[in-house]
């Protein structure tokens, strides 16, 4: 074990695990893209490099009828987008006033908010299908939306209200006391601060919502809002013997691509010790 | 420019906790007072009702004249430096420093102008790019004075501004403060536990303790004529030194001797016949090394022959700790509330005494002393009330 003392064993040692750790977390994401470039001829040729790399499989995905993939990844960007924007905006507004104020019922409500994260979806289903009908949600967008805001909101809540505890009360004092109405001082001071948190959270329920399949595929019944998790169940191949492998596979690749664009996109903005300076501490 | 009126504001908190009561001050266009006291003893509550971040329960407060009680902090126009400063962060010391001239809607070049004022009377003129991350602690406190001076606000408020730095510094800035202040001529409120900066800072002292205002007046006034033994143990340092005595046919009888009354006191205590127990309180500069003295003072105070059990040198002067038998103990609610303050009673040597000779003194630790007293300087306090005898 003297090896693993020195600071150079030590490195090796970390690296190692480092590649241990990537490797065991990306082999399927890149068997997929394997997948996805080879060509049907050698898709069972089990190799794990394809031997003439192929585009067909997306060539056929987005040549195919629109409902099949472009219409439900329209929606799914449209659905997660909106539904994210709506549960990041309520869920800041619910985390400071937990995180701040003092109000009859809070504790009722962080609780209320917990039990629905830790609610079973699936006995939800039901219920929601007979509602949505009622009330002529079903198949439609906010038909998605109304339960990924639901089901993201204690996410964002909880997340969020741990990032404004961090912020230092005093800075809203000195905004008051510089002249700055409440909202003047919760736009220029706190959400400046509390972007970092935000953005966090954007990303945990962009993602909640774009991976959704239970509701996906319960409350849809048409291209008219089915997202594309619930959309690729519907893959067929060529012919009804055929196994889509080669489509699911590019499919999947596909949607892959929003969720790391919005992660790297916001990445930049989680600058962590942002608050660090403000106070003496 | 401003006066301000605290009349009889008291705050209760809604579980009935009472932490100010019926505190009246009057303030004076252009005048630095300190509020000082232990912590709890509602000092900062009060500024924060003066600043608008805490409601008054009662009472009125009243600048230039006008009733400010349900006016939001905006609309009150003073300007506050926090203890921790409380920078923006994700803004430079130029954004911190404009902040409030933004929100005051001033057009840019006026910002621009006012804030570089600010920035060479604060000497911060090669940081205005800077982050408060990337600041020294005493250029944030510096900054954190930039942005309540930028807009010349009726009044300031400054809430214990130096507590953070580093002893060093605190003295620098304690005099950068107060030439500050003199040179704006701004109403200034100050808060602050550290009885140093309250006597050197303020042209008034208020002194506080348990939210009920125990005396005001000068520094100078505090320390000659303290109106308890709260005022008198808080303001000074070294302590004042307490001696349980009684007070007979017109001489004091205490630890230290019985010594004839000064006639200061004499007319204060007539009113009681016969003997009556007192506190007798003495100031540890008011103690010599009588080796020291010429015979004609030595006449016009008392004598004491005491054990000295540690020698403090200060280098300008020495500071003497000794014991004296002083039969019964003090008992009293405000000199226990001062121990408790300054860590005293943890050290369990709250019988101590401190006498404050001239660095000339042959005194030695472990060795016998005879220590003169200015019997001018005693202070009388009442055991019960805690008042001084004299009324001031």
């Amino acid at each position: 074990m003297a090896i693993l003392q020195s600071p150079a064993g030590k490195k090796t040692a970390w690296t190692l695990v480092d590649i241990f750790v990537i490797v065991y977390a990306l082999f399927p994401v890149l068997w997929i893209l394997s997948l996805s470039l080879k060509s049907s001829e050698t898709l069972a040729d089990k190799s794990f490099f394809p031997t003439d790399i192929s585009f067909e499989h997306y060539e056929t995905i987005f040549s195919a009828d629109v409902s099949l993939f472009i219409r439900p990844l329209i929606n799914s960007i449209g659905i997660s987008v909106i539904a994210t924007l709506i549960a990041v905006v309520l869920g800041t507004m619910a985390a400071y006033a937990i995180a701040r104020l003092e109000f009859p019922g809070k504790r009722a409500l962080v609780g209320v908010s917990l039990l629905i994260a830790m609610f079973p979806q699936i006995s939800l289903i039901s219920p929601l299908f007979e509602m949505e009908r009622a009330l002529g949600l079903f198949d439609t967008w906010p038909g998605l939306i109304l339960p990924f805001v639901t089901f993201a909101l204690p996410l964002a809540i909880y997340t969020l209200s741990a990032f404004f505890r961090e912020i230092p009360w005093e800075l809203e004092k000195a905004a008051k006391m510089d002249g700055a109405t409440p909202g003047q001082a919760f736009r220029k001071v706190i959400a400046p601060l509390a972007a970092p948190g935000v953005f966090t959270t954007a990303i945990l329920v962009f993602i909640f919502c774009w991976n959704d399949f239970l509701f996906a595929i319960s409350l849809t019944s048409t291209e008219n809002a089915r997202t594309v998790p619930a959309a690729l169940a519907f893959f067929t191949g060529a012919s009804q013997f055929e196994t889509p492998t080669g489509s699911l596979s590019a499919a999947a690749v596909i949607i892959t691509i929003p969720i790391i664009v919005f992660v790297l996109f916001f990445q930049r903005r989680i600058v962590a010790g942002l608050t660090s300076g403000a106070v003496k501490g | 420019m401003a006066e301000i009126v605290l009349d009889k504001v008291t705050k209760r908190y809604p579980d009935g906790a009472l932490a100010v009561s019926e505190v009246s001050i009057e303030i004076a266009d252009g005048e630095f007072i300190i509020l000082v006291g232990p912590s709890g003893c509602g000092k900062s509550t009060t500024l924060n009702m003066v600043a608008g971040l805490e409601d008054i329960t009662s009472g009125e407060l009243r600048i230039d004249g006008e009733r400010m009680n349900e006016k939001a902090p905006k609309d009150r126009d003073i300007a506050m430096v926090f203890q921790s400063y409380a920078l923006y962060p994700h803004m430079t010391v130029r954004e911190n420093m404009a902040f409030p001239l933004r929100l005051a809607k001033v057009d840019e070049a006026t910002i621009n102008q006012k804030v570089n004022e600010a920035a060479e009377i604060l000497d911060l003129t090669a940081h205005l790019d800077r982050k408060p991350a990337n600041l020294s602690g005493g250029q944030r406190q510096r900054v954190a004075m930039g942005r309540a001076i930028v807009r010349n606000p009726k009044a300031f408020l400054m809430d214990e501004p130096l507590s953070n730095l580093d002893a060093k510094l605190r003295v620098q800035m304690r005099t950068s403060v107060s030439k500050l202040q003199k040179q704006l001529g701004t109403t200034t409120l100050y808060v602050t536990h550290d009885q140093t900066e309250a006597m050197t800072l303020g042209d008034r002292v208020v002194v506080l303790r348990g939210g009920h205002v125990q005396q005001i007046g000068s520094p100078q006034y505090l320390y000659d004529n303290p109106a308890n033994l709260f005022v008198a143990g808080f303001i000074g340092s070294p302590a004042m030194n307490f001696f349980p005595g009684q007070i007979a046919e017109g001489s004091v009888r205490s630890p230290l001797g019985t010594v004839p009354l000064p006639d200061r006191l004499k007319q204060a205590v007539q009113s009681g016949s016969g003997q009556r127990d007192v506190i007798v309180g003495i100031r540890p500069e008011h103690f010599e090394d009588a080796s020291l003295m010429d015979d004609a003072s030595r006449e016009r105070g008392g004598l004491i022959t005491v054990k000295v059990d540690v020698l403090e040198s200060m280098g300008s002067d020495a500071y003497a700790h000794f014991t004296v038998d002083q039969g019964t103990s003090i008992d009293s609610a405000e000199l226990a509330e001062l121990a408790a303050d300054s860590g005293r009673t943890d050290t369990g040597s709250d019988t101590g005494f401190t006498a404050r000779l001239s660095a000339a003194t042959r005194a030695k630790a472990g060795e016998s002393i005879e220590l003169w007293f200015d019997t001018d300087k005693l202070q009388l306090f009442d055991p019960s009330s805690g008042k001084n005898l004299v009324e001031v």
